[in-house]
């Protein structure tokens, strides 16, 4: 197939640099790939929040589920609920997934529900045009603390580990490669999957430059081993200018949430019926 | 007694007397002679301790409302005698716990049961206070021990011999006083409205159930996690009512039939995916059971103070179905109609119950079972191109699932071209607006064959009662027996206005009764051209009795 139809009419908005453009890319390219595996394209349902990130379902055509500000988390688990044998794949921001939404990121977590998530972490909001989000750095000048952020950021990796995550990785808008790598692997994990990445608002809040002097790729790292997946995680908290480790953090197999679910179809008559013995045991 | 043929019991003690219990099985008793039954529950917002009561009514007809004034008081505290002996009739029979109980009532009726030492003697635990006293009751009245034997045994999981026992123990302490009138009809199921809400979800093809717990309606989820098994329905209790919501929107989405239930606050944090079920077109079933407010409120305790935020919930403009069933038979109905109208027009109902009808317990005719069934939704015919958002006559599009191998279904919060691609167009924005709610007008002629309004007593009458939700049951029968006439709006969205009219046909006096302190039912009928004339409102948790609605109307009549 060729990338192209995984295109739409949409007129893309995202402003020239953004980050965004390289996740765009780097899924479709990744989901031709899946469809070359034999997963057909219909059996993939794509599930976004608010914010710019979101617009991503608007420039890809496949099933999609355009929700709300910080709610992509549940329509991504009950679509997987109901009909097990789709690749749900949700996008939200760090304002979206981390902020107004981080409860249900945490539970899907805790569930280990087969979907994976892939946040748009650029540390700022971008479409409300500037504010602090929780993965901002101490002191962040947004429009809404002009005298710079006065709370210390948040590390989502270390929460989602110590929620029960089973598939933990971070990547960045300009090491494609890797990207692509992390992106297959996340889809593919039978468990919940975050992928963190990092991708720069050229507007609002650009650190092309922060991140290219300090970024690197795990080496020699055992993504089976919780302990080394912690120390890896917490090398780099959002805040001080240490180096920021890129990869794999954590993979663990573990029994997922809809597994639990088994569905047989009753027909009106066994309904009835069924209803029937109900009430008498009411009588 | 009026001849026997009706009467009322009151059973109360203790939180964690196993009081409710207890009553259920009263009702299930009286319900073998022939009775139709009526259950209001009292208790407080706690777990043990506090009083605790079931004032249960038994009537040869249907009912679904209850007195003040009792003939029988069952009672395993002092607290109970002293709250309730004012209910007491003149005649009337009083089975109390006398190890506990000083007597100070001149009434010659009582029947002393010293249950502790029974308990001691007999070795029993003290939860089985209540069996002894239900089987003196059934001594009292003169009936067969095989009647509450059986009871048991069908209700009791645990400590089966044990409760046998303590019954059997209570049973051959007192003697038969008087007979009750075995009416020979057939005995009904008797359950909850949550129950019946359930079944009428049920078998109009609901596949999953989302709750957080909350009071009234937790109910509704335990009964659905209970039989979730025998009818292959997923029941999820997820972190907060934000997700619950969410997850039937998603479940809605793969195209299976999908409810939640929650009270007040939990619908206030429902709203902001309310509006998004308006946008999206995702068909969802929300039951509202309502209960005191604001905020916490009396959270055991009922009221009817959500219509107008029911019927304004959400933000921006879009189609919604509300009902308000009035009684078990409604309840079910009502259910099935929403699950099935909500999939119809790809809209958000919601069923307004209340802690009154969600939690009470009534006899359920189960002969309208089968006027339930899953309607098929409008489907795809795949003959031209899919568009989730086609513009059609209705509004109505067709509906198609994931996958398909035919077609790309995207759905959008955003305002959205046909194909559901976000869009910020004028004319398209008027044209979806206008798609999503010419729904509403077809809704409206749907609903007329479904019989909206109920129009009770004399029907020429020209006083009426306007009322709603579960006062049908007081109102109505208050009208019957002073001769006015009784008008039950069932669907309050989008309103019947015409057969709202027709129903006030010669209706010179309008008295609205409500269990509210604002009268919102009179506010709606205002905004929709109807006078009304007088409001009897009731707001401190508790529901009408028959005899405080008769005293009331003859006030403002």
């Amino acid at each position: 197939m060729d990338i192209k139809d995984l295109g739409t009419y949409a007129v893309n908005t995202w402003c020239l640099g953004c980050g965004n453009f390289a996740i765009l890319n780097t899924i479709k390219s990744v989901l031709k790939n899946l469809k070359e595996d034999g997963i057909p394209l219909e059996n993939i349902v794509l599930v976004s929040g608010i914010g710019c990130h979101a617009k991503i379902v608007d420039y890809i055509n496949l099933n999609s589920f355009y929700s709300i500000h910080g709610r992509v988390v549940p329509v991504a688990e009950a679509i997987k609920i109901s009909k097990p044998d789709l690749k749900v794949i949700g996008f939200a921001g760090d304002g979206d997934a981390y902020g107004e939404g981080l409860e249900h990121l945490i539970f899907a977590a805790k569930r280990n529900i087969d979907i994976t998530m892939i946040i748009h972490n650029n540390r700022v909001y971008g479409l409300t045009t500037g504010q602090y989000t929780p993965t901002s750095p101490l002191g962040f000048k947004g429009r809404s603390t002009p005298y710079g952020v006065k709370e210390f950021p948040l590390n989502p990796l270390d929460v989602m580990l110590s929620s029960g995550a089973t598939f933990i990785a971070r990547g960045f808008s300009l090491n494609l490669e890797l990207l692509k790598r992390i992106f297959k692997e996340a889809i593919l994990h039978k468990g919940f999957s975050i992928v963190d990445v990092l991708q720069v608002c050229v507007t609002f809040y650009n650190m092309y430059d922060y991140y290219n002097k300090r970024v690197y790729e795990l080496k020699d790292h055992n993504s089976r081993d919780y302990n080394q997946a912690l120390n890896k995680i917490r090398e780099w908290d959002y805040n001080q200018d240490n180096k920021i480790p890129l990869g794999i953090f954590y993979k663990k197999d573990m029994p997922t949430y809809e597994e639990n679910f088994k569905f047989e179809y009753l027909d009106e008559k066994d309904r009835e019926e069924k209803i029937k013995n109900i009430l008498n045991k009411f009588i | 007694m009026q001849e026997n043929k009706e009467f009322s019991l009151l059973i109360g003690g203790k939180a964690g007397d196993g009081i409710d219990r207890a009553g259920l099985m009263l009702a299930r008793i009286l319900n073998r002679l022939g009775y139709r039954i009526y259950i209001l529950r009292d208790y407080p917002s706690l777990i043990r301790g506090g009083h605790t009561f079931s004032l249960i009514r038994a009537s040869k007809n249907s009912i679904s409302a209850h007195c003040d004034k009792i003939d029988f008081l069952l009672a395993l505290n002092q607290e109970t005698v002293n709250l309730h002996k004012h209910r007491l009739k003149d005649k009337c029979f009083f089975i109390y716990d006398s190890s506990q109980i000083n007597l100070d009532i001149s009434k010659e009726c009582g029947i002393g049961i010293p249950l502790e030492s029974i308990l001691k003697q007999e070795n029993l635990p003290s939860i089985m206070r209540n069996s002894i006293l239900l089987g003196a009751f059934c001594k009292v009245v003169s009936l067969d021990f095989n009647i509450l034997e059986e009871v048991l045994k069908k209700e009791i999981k645990y400590e089966l011999e044990l409760n046998l026992k303590a019954a059997k123990n209570g049973y051959e302490l007192v003697k038969e006083v008087i007979k009750l009138e075995d009416l020979k009809q057939e005995p009904l199921p008797i359950l909850t409205g949550n129950e019946a809400i359930g079944l009428g979800l049920i078998k109009a093809g609901l596949k999953s159930y989302i709750a957080y717990p909350m009071t009234p309606s937790s109910g509704l989820l335990h009964f659905l996690a209970e039989v979730s098994g025998d009818f292959s329905i997923k029941v999820i209790h997820p972190e907060n009512e934000i997700s619950v919501i969410l997850l039937a929107l998603g479940f809605s989405y793969t195209g299976e039939r999908s409810a939640v239930g929650t009270s007040g606050g939990g619908f206030c944090l429902m709203t902001e995916s309310l509006s998004l079920a308006g946008m999206a077109e995702l068909p969802v079933v929300i039951v509202l059971g309502q209960r005191t407010g604001p905020s916490t409120g009396l959270p055991t305790y009922t009221a009817q103070a959500d219509l107008l935020f029911a019927l304004n919930a959400g933000h921006g403009e879009f189609v919604r179905l509300i009902v308000a069933p009035g009684d078990i038979q409604e309840a079910y109905l009502w259910a099935g109609i929403s699950l099935n109208l909500a999939w119809k027009y790809q809209i958000p109902a919601i069923i307004l119950s209340d802690k009154t009808l969600s939690e009470g317990v009534y006899s359920f005719d189960y002969k309208i079972t089968d006027k339930i069934k899953e309607e098929k939704p409008l489907m795809w015919d795949k003959k031209t191109s899919y568009k989730r958002y086609l513009d059609t006559e209705s509004g109505v599009s067709f509906l198609e699932f994931v996958p398909s191998k035919e077609a790309v279904i995207k759905v959008n919060s955003y305002e959205h071209d046909e194909f559901g691609i976000t869009t910020e167009d004028p004319e398209i924005t008027t044209n979806m607006v206008n798609k999503r709610l010419r729904k509403g007008l077809y809704l409206l002629k749907d609903i007329e064959s479904y019989n909206p309004i109920n129009i009770f007593g004399d029907k020429k009458s020209p006083v009426a009662l306007i009322c709603w939700g579960s006062n049908k049951g007081v109102v109505s029968e208050v009208a019957s027996e002073l001769g006015l006439r009784a008008v039950q709006p069932v669907v309050l969205s989008p309103f019947p206005v015409d057969y709202f009219k027709a129903a006030l046909e010669g209706v010179k006096k309008t008295i609205v009764i409500e269990c509210n302190a604002t009268s919102q039912l009179s506010r709606l009928l205002n905004s929709c051209g109807f006078r009304i004339d007088q409001n009897i409102l009731k707001y401190n948790g508790r529901p009408f009795s028959l005899e405080e609605l008769k005293e009331l109307l003859k006030k403002v009549i």
